[in-house]
């Protein structure tokens, strides 16, 4: 719950009261009347995701306890016409959890078994709401571990994970959840029951697997997932490089790719977000410096030792005033610990921030930060830059007060103007948060209409009359049409076959 | 360029008017694999060149026709590769080819498949509108991932124009270890290895031999080394290759050759066959295959599916059916990016 408000609250349209009846019932013949719930006070707390800025009461909240029910719930959906959002633990930041007014919150909270850990195959077979964290907690005693860190990791669920392809820290080397998990199983709106990929390494037929990983609940409910998980390595140490340019760190960057190196994890945070992160959890972080860079090495013990070293010898060749080496494992995790926290650390510094997801080849970055600068300038608002430097995927804060009047909507701007640069240097929109309902309208300016509708195709392929998770992830054309700020795409393509008004 | 685009289209839009096949080809080095070959060919080596290389962005845009050896050569140039080791079955391989195909060599469990190497494709789909989804860069979650549906699909959902890679560096040492072992106690040990952190990039079990590969810092190479025993295979290299491109002996035998993709910790098949063991247990090769539905319940039952990859019996299709809900969603799928049936149809199932 990071960003408190932003301007779309949705309205809370009245209910339908009959219907909510009638769906209720419909639900309650075959669930516990607690695992139904419609009155308000019972539903409130669905309102929202982790972008908080947009909220809805949904009509009924389904809580179902195992797949059968959970299929029944979409039979009983998909008969009776009534859209269905799914939802794991709510930390999303895109909203694409947000419930609608018409609609059933399906949450899979209380699907949270690890049904099962085959140590020799080095797989996990668990439910969609086990968290993140527990998956390599329960194997840290065979010596395994799942690799996917997203920040929210102690909170967020597995099924979410799928549903966005979500990040972390360590993708350059070990991969998104794409790159994680062997199977599913998942439930059409029509109950049919998919069951895909398999034990081994790939499976017959199209790869739905990737297809279903960051379909962001749109095309199936998961309720059983299949992920790798991977020896631990022997050990990691983290190289800590201070600059006093911008440039030259991202320089540093490309100097440690250049050599070869993939780093486990490769970060780069700029003074403003030190400066926050230094008063909230004295990561021992310099904060007169432009910029810092975190450089993990992880593996063999002699692996590490000479990668730090050239590391090292990378980070001062490329002007690094200050570098330091974890010299424990207390310290690394203190040096990620102050990268971890660093939202909730510029929480603290500004009433509210906006978190914005832009992925950009690395060779642009001092050209979007020198971007993002004159932007500060020119909306009046200051923006912490947080960024998986490795990977390209940019976390700007634009820092606002909601209760100034005019400060909201300079910061949507704002944010509106770093996407389409990301866009404009050969990136894109979210790298890891997820379109949701918050960038619907941008995807307008990533795609043309022969894309959105192949995703509209792909959606009717699973989802025929759009009862999962309508009005998210991909925008409808005639929305693009409203919203006028089509494809931006290299900055010349235009939208020339679409109806406007 | 374009005006190539523009043909490719053009002949597409065509069939799709008149409704009848094409069939998508490349270096056509991989005819053999797969379904049945029907329809006029559509050749795309016409479309060729690498578009954008930068080593230090570890992204590599390339037109679908080009060839792969092209590709390899720029890359080892700089000292990178394709981590996942297309198999290169002839000399005309190329990149929209190998990408289709889906197929990933002896580095895949440890590195990563095509699939997982693709970044984004610019494509044309069987109405012959050019697309383009996801893009250069690592992270990208802006709409459904496309461009990793396509790999695999052996041609029928569009034709692959442009495709963007991650690649990796080149291990800075690397070596082979051999040990005589049997089949099982093979499957056990790469299974053990795969669970301790030991820079291994590849295994194989073949004719009572067990090889691995380590790649890495030359410090950690030697540290596994120690510690996994057997000993250094002088022609390593070569080894992987030839495991890799199917030119070594247990694939040059001419029987029928099956595929089978199963759980990496399954116990040896025993289905009569020369078996070859690969990617830590989770690849197993048969050579004079018997009963083809023998194979695939044996794949089943080990949590994978088994796919005919060279010849043999192909009157029953060449890969695992699907169950039926999943049948259903390929061929809708199938239906919303070629209408009309037009793109390699019959080349992954009989019925689309």
């Amino acid at each position: 719950m990071y960003n408190r408000v932003m301007s779309t609250v949705v309205e809370a349209a009245p209910v339908d009261l009959a219907r909510q009846r009638k769906v209720a019932a419909a639900l309650r013949a075959f669930m516990p009347a607690a695992a139904v719930l419609f009155d308000r006070e019972d539903v409130q707390p669905y309102e929202c995701d982790g972008l908080s800025a947009y909220r809805q009461v949904p009509m009924v909240v389904a809580l179902p306890g195992n797949e059968g029910e959970v299929q029944r719930i979409l039979r009983v959906c998909h008969e009776m016409r009534v859209p269905v959002v799914a939802r794991g633990a709510g930390t999303g930041l895109s909203g694409g959890a947000l419930p609608l007014g018409n609609g059933v919150l399906l949450s899979l909270a209380k699907l949270m078994r690890i049904v099962e850990i085959d140590p020799a195959a080095r797989t996990a077979r668990v439910q969609p709401g086990v968290r993140n964290l527990a998956i390599s907690e329960a194997a840290a005693p065979l010596g395994l571990y799942y690799a996917p860190d997203p920040s929210s990791q102690i909170a967020c669920s597995i099924g979410g994970n799928v549903a966005e392809n979500s990040g972390g820290v360590h993708c350059l080397k070990y991969g998104l959840t794409v790159h994680n998990i062997l199977a599913l199983r998942a439930i059409t709106i029509e109950g049919e029951i998919l069951e895909i990929g398999g034990e081994g390494l790939d499976s017959a037929g199209y790869d739905l697997l990737a297809l279903m990983n960051g379909s962001e609940g749109m095309l199936a409910v998961i309720t059983e997932i299949t992920v790798k998980l991977l020896p631990r390595p022997e050990h990691a140490q983290v190289v800590m490089a201070a600059f006093d340019d911008v440039e030259k760190a991202g320089a540093a960057v490309a100097n440690v790719i250049a050599a070869g190196i993939i780093p486990a994890g490769l970060e780069m945070m700029d003074q403003a977000a030190t400066l926050a992160v230094e008063q909230f959890v004295h990561a021992g972080y310099p904060t007169d410096v432009a910029s810092i860079l975190l450089c993990e090495s992880d593996g063999t013990t002699e692996e590490v030792a000479d990668e730090v070293r050239r590391i090292e010898a990378i980070m001062e060749a490329s002007g690094a005033i200050l570098i330091r080496v974890s010299g424990s494992d207390a310290e690394r995790l203190r040096f990620w610990a102050g990268r971890k926290a660093a939202f909730p650390a510029v929480g603290r510094i500004s009433p509210d921030y906006y978190c914005m997801d832009g992925t950009i080849p690395r060779k642009r970055l001092a050209e979007v930060l020198r971007k993002i600068t004159e932007l500060e300038r020119k909306y009046e608002l200051r923006c912490a830059n947080v960024f998986h430097a490795g990977d390209g995927n940019l976390h700007p804060l634009i820092l606002y007060d909601a209760n100034k009047p005019g400060e909201l909507e300079r910061t949507e701007a704002f944010g509106a103007e770093i996407l389409e640069f990301s866009i404009r240097v050969g990136g894109t929109i979210t790298g890891e948060h997820g379109v949701g309902i918050e960038k619907v309208n941008h995807m307008c300016m990533q795609f043309r209409g022969a894309e959105l509708e192949i995703f509209h195709a792909v959606k009717r392929a699973f989802d025929e009359h759009g009862l999962l998770n309508p009005g998210k992830a991909v925008p409808s054309l005639t929305r693009c049409a409203e919203f006028g700020r089509m494809h931006v795409h290299a900055g010349q393509e235009k939208f020339p076959d679409l109806p406007r008004f | 360029m374009q005006e190539v685009v523009d043909q490719l289209a053009s002949v597409i839009r065509e069939a799709a008017a008149r409704k009848t096949a094409l069939r998508i080809r490349g270096g056509g080095t991989k005819d053999f694999y797969g379904g049945a070959l029907r329809g006029e060919i559509l050749d795309t080596r016409a479309y060729a060149g690498v578009v954008d290389y930068e080593p230090t962005e570890l992204v590599l845009t390339a037109l679908g026709g080009t060839p792969l050896a092209e590709i390899e050569a720029l890359l080892k140039r700089h000292g990178q590769m394709l981590a996942f080791e297309p198999p290169r079955f002839g000399d005309g391989a190329t990149l929209g080819g190998a990408i289709a195909a889906g197929l990933s060599g002896p580095r895949r469990p440890y590195a990563g498949s095509a699939r997982d190497h693709v970044l984004g494709v610019r494509m044309l789909d069987g109405t012959g509108s050019e697309l383009k989804f996801g893009g250069q860069v690592m992270k990208n979650v802006a709409g459904y991932d496309v461009s990793r549906l396509m790999v695999g699909s052996l041609g029928t959902l569009g034709l692959l124009l442009e495709i963007s890679l991650k690649v990796l560096p080149l291990p800075v040492s690397e070596l082979t270890l051999r040990q005589e072992r049997s089949q099982t106690a093979a499957i056990e040990l790469m299974n053990a290895w795969a669970g301790k952190p030991y820079p291994v990039t590849a295994t194989c079990h073949v004719d009572g031999a067990l090889y691995v590969r380590l790649s890495g810092a030359e410090p950690a190479v030697r540290a596994a080394r120690a510690r996994l025993g057997g000993d250094e295979a002088a022609d390593g290299a070569q080894f992987w290759e030839a495991l890799r491109d199917h030119r070594s002996a247990f694939f040059r035998s001419g029987m029928a050759l099956s595929r089978v993709s199963i759980r990496p910790t399954a116990p040896p098949l025993g289905l009569h066959a020369a078996e070859l063991v690969e990617w830590s247990g989770a690849l197993r090769w048969l050579a004079g295959a018997p009963e083809p539905a023998a194979i695939r319940e044996a794949a089943a039952r080990a949590g994978g599916h088994a796919a005919l990859f060279r010849g043999g019996d192909r009157t029953a299709g060449v890969f695992q059916p699907l169950s039926a809900p999943l049948a259903k969603h390929h061929r809708r799928l199938k239906a919303s990016f070629d209408p009309d049936g037009v793109l390699n149809p019959g080349r992954m199932y009989p019925d689309f």
